[in-house]
């Protein structure tokens, strides 16, 4: 059998149905084998939207997104994709054409490092020299991408491999000797967690990207409930807790709520799910979380103890670990202080101050309305990403798709594509600022030629709206490079030219009018172009670098 | 005279290409200090054993044991310190010999060293020394004050006493 067809054999043992990609000179020999296959190939208007799409592929089906790119240039522009799916722990396979063998290392037209660039950006990668290792290689990839801590495995292939014979025989089983991920807890640290959880007085459970990447919401409620421990999230841990549910705290960190974070500054014992303890959660790490003890549970051991003291580290998988945890669940006697965080809910509620103007929060709150919580909801980076996290009303794991670790300008639409060919029946929305859209606009044609009914709000507000927020809180109100106002395209016509529908809500009585609108068009994307309040804030905000106890903004 | 906080670890990892470069990255990404590393293949050809000496405090050994441990390619790591082992260096030393009586001072500091001359030039010896680093070092000093021309170090490889395991 050819290479370029055991490839396509290996992808369907591994039961891919779609493949986000751009063709190129080496990669032809596998396009072509593709063609007839039977496996759906989107082809993106750029690679970086091809590694995003199959990101949010991933995302919201919990299966391993697989894109495609030629080498050099193809492969250099998976790279932005590749890395921010690394950070977030997302399954990827990211296939690459390589140059022949023969002519690797030579400079060859269209030749780079593939595997020496991805190197750190990837969980693995691979350069396969010869077609008898295809499926070896692809057999490994697949269970790599997706046991232990998920992340992106890239697999080069050289353009004579993809043309040489071999045998096709797909291992059944698979076993790398250096690859053995725990995901039992250890039964003794898990005897010393509950009897730490049954006397603390102030417990708090933190819980993150993890729960939902280990399917674990299901145990995370009932833990949370049986316990009564409240649950605060991460960026990356939203959707993993209802947002309605009495227990739920929100996001904590530097745009999280006033009780999250208060939470955080007097609980005794948090319970870390599935997180691990970025800056932009801790704030200052010497005053993080002062009066706690730690347990930390997490699939991957280097997350534990890296930037926090753990008390009691537990590694193993979430689901796995909290289902034996809840076979043994206590019920510390915590009244006291679920009160004391009810107050503070009351005293600090998440809010903003309404006015006649088109706030961006407003526009976050009424697609959350009118989609019942029920909507996937991807957003780009920055403000736009902040409001959706405060402001949505999530109910569902995997519905909130965006760039945590990375922080990737540009992920949201491709994202949501992937997301919508992953999940046809939901209603999918891509959140997004005037800024970050522009970064892959041109995966409008995808969407069109597609009929992926993506609907992307763009909260436009004529700014690079986080970086001018920084400059007038930290720069002396200097607006470097930030500002657009009349340098803006017209983003309905940007929309129709690409043969998408576009509407535009400059007043705030018009918005759910034109968004219920926006929303019931099913056979391709829209764009709804949100003329927001420009110097609207983020708010509450913890300050780069500061503890989590001093946030400036917000109403109370 | 080993040195505060340096650690000396194995590393066994599957003889591949691209390895080497793995771990390399993995430090110089995360900002850790390779003092020497030296890799060669073990009595599997399949494996190749890394001894690598680095520095840092307990947080950073941890983290180091973990990133490494985390590399699909990293089979075992093994920090030999906290261990009883066996460590060796091997250099090569070329050392000034202006007159015989020099020489001749040179020939017995590498007697009583138990190193080896394994070059003779009409002003210089090319010694080979081989030995734990408080010795190395020590006979480094001692030639400086002859002069040295030239060094090369393998960096220092180690293994655990089996005295210490059957315990």
């Amino acid at each position: 059998m050819k290479g370029s067809q055991i490839i396509v054999e290996c992808l369907k043992k591994e039961k891919v149905e779609v493949i986000f990609g751009y063709p190129g000179g080496v990669i032809l020999p596998l396009c072509d084998a593709l063609y007839d296959s039977g496996i759906r190939f989107i082809l993106t208007r750029h690679e970086q939207g091809a590694a995003h799409a199959a990101d949010g592929y991933a995302r919201a089906s919990g299966k391993v997104g697989v894109c495609l790119a030629t080498s050099g240039p193809g492969a250099t522009n998976l790279t932005t994709g590749i890395a921010t799916a690394y950070m977030d722990s997302i399954p990827l396979i990211a296939i690459t054409g390589q140059v022949a063998t023969q002519l690797i290392g030579n400079d060859a037209f269209q030749e780079v490092d593939t595997t020496g660039i991805s190197r750190p950006i990837t969980k693995h990668n691979y350069l396969v020299k010869s077609t008898e290792h295809l499926s070896r290689v692809f057999k490994e990839a697949f269970f790599i991408a997706r046991t232990g801590k998920p992340g992106p495995v890239l697999i080069d292939i050289p353009v004579d491999v993809q043309r040489g014979e071999a045998d096709f025989v797909y291992p059944e089983t698979i076993e790398i000797r250096s690859y053995k991920p725990v995901y039992h807890g250890h039964p003794l640290q898990i005897e010393r967690a509950l009897s730490l959880i049954d006397s603390s007085r102030q417990p708090l459970i933190l819980a993150g990207g993890g729960v939902i990447s280990a399917n674990a919401s299901e145990e995370l409620r009932k833990f949370a409930e049986k316990t009564n421990i409240p649950v605060a999230l991460t960026l990356m841990g939203l959707g993993s807790f209802p947002t309605e549910h009495p227990l739920h705290l929100g996001m904590v960190g530097m745009h999280g709520t006033r009780y999250g974070n208060n939470a955080i500054m007097e609980t005794d014992l948090l319970i870390a799910i599935g997180c691990r303890f970025d800056d932009r959660v801790t704030g200052k790490i010497s005053e993080f979380a002062p009066h706690a003890k730690i347990i930390h549970i997490d699939i991957d051991p280097a997350s534990i103890g890296k930037n926090v003291p753990v008390e009691i580290p537990i590694v193993g998988d979430v689901k796995i670990v909290l289902s034996q945890m809840l076979k043994n669940c206590p019920k510390p006697k915590i009244k006291e202080w679920l009160e004391k965080i009810q107050q503070w809910k009351e005293k600090y509620p998440l809010a903003y101050k309404n006015t006649d103007g088109l706030k961006p929060q407003f526009v976050v709150e009424t697609i959350s309305e009118l989609t019942q919580g029920e909507a996937i909801i991807a957003t780009e980076v920055g403000q736009n990403q902040m409001w959706a996290a405060q402001y949505y009303k999530f109910k569902h794991p995997r519905t909130f798709i965006t760039s945590g670790g990375l922080g990737t300008m540009g992920f949201g639409f491709p994202a949501a594509i992937g997301a919508q060919v992953a999940r046809r029946d939901k209603i999918v929305i891509d959140i997004a600022g005037d800024g970050s859209i522009q970064m892959n606009i041109q995966e409008l044609s995808t969407a069109v030629s597609e009929k992926i009914p993506v609907k992307v709000v763009i909260l436009n507000n004529c700014h690079l709206g986080m970086v001018r927020q920084w400059q007038e809180l930290f720069y002396n109100k200097r607006y470097a490079f930030t500002c657009l106002k009349g340098k803006q395209p017209d983003f309905v016509k940007i929309a129709e030219a690409y043969g998408a529908i576009g509407y535009r809500v400059t007043k705030k009585t018009e918005l759910k009018k034109i968004l219920t609108r926006a929303l019931s068009h099913n056979d391709g994307p829209v764009f709804v172009d949100c003329h927001v309040e420009p110097e609207e804030n983020v708010f509450p905000m913890v300050p780069a670098g500061a503890s989590l106890k001093e946030m400036i903004g917000g109403l109370a | 005279m080993v040195e505060k906080n340096q650690h000396i670890i194995s590393v066994t990892v599957e003889n591949r290409s691209g390895v080497l470069a793995r771990i390399a990255g993995l430090f110089s990404a995360r900002g850790y200090n390779i003092d020497s590393l030296a890799v060669a293949e073990t009595e599997d050809p399949t494996v190749s054993r890394m001894s690598i000496v680095v520095r840092g405090d307990e947080k950073i050994l941890e983290q180091i044991y973990k990133q490494l441990n985390k590399l699909i390619d990293v089979i075992k790591v093994q920090d030999l310190t906290s261990e009883e082992h066996i460590e060796r260096e091997l250099v090569l030393l070329k050392v000034n010999t202006a007159n015989s009586n020099i020489r001749n001072e040179i020939v017995q500091l590498v007697n009583i060293f138990r190193a080896k001359i394994v070059d003779v030039g009409r002003k210089s010896l090319t010694i080979e020394l081989v030995g734990s680093r408080p010795k190395v070092e020590a006979m480094i000093d001692l030639m400086k004050g002859f002069g040295i021309k030239e060094i090369t170090r393998t960096g220092r490889i180690a293994i655990c006493r089996e005295a210490g395991k059957e315990k």
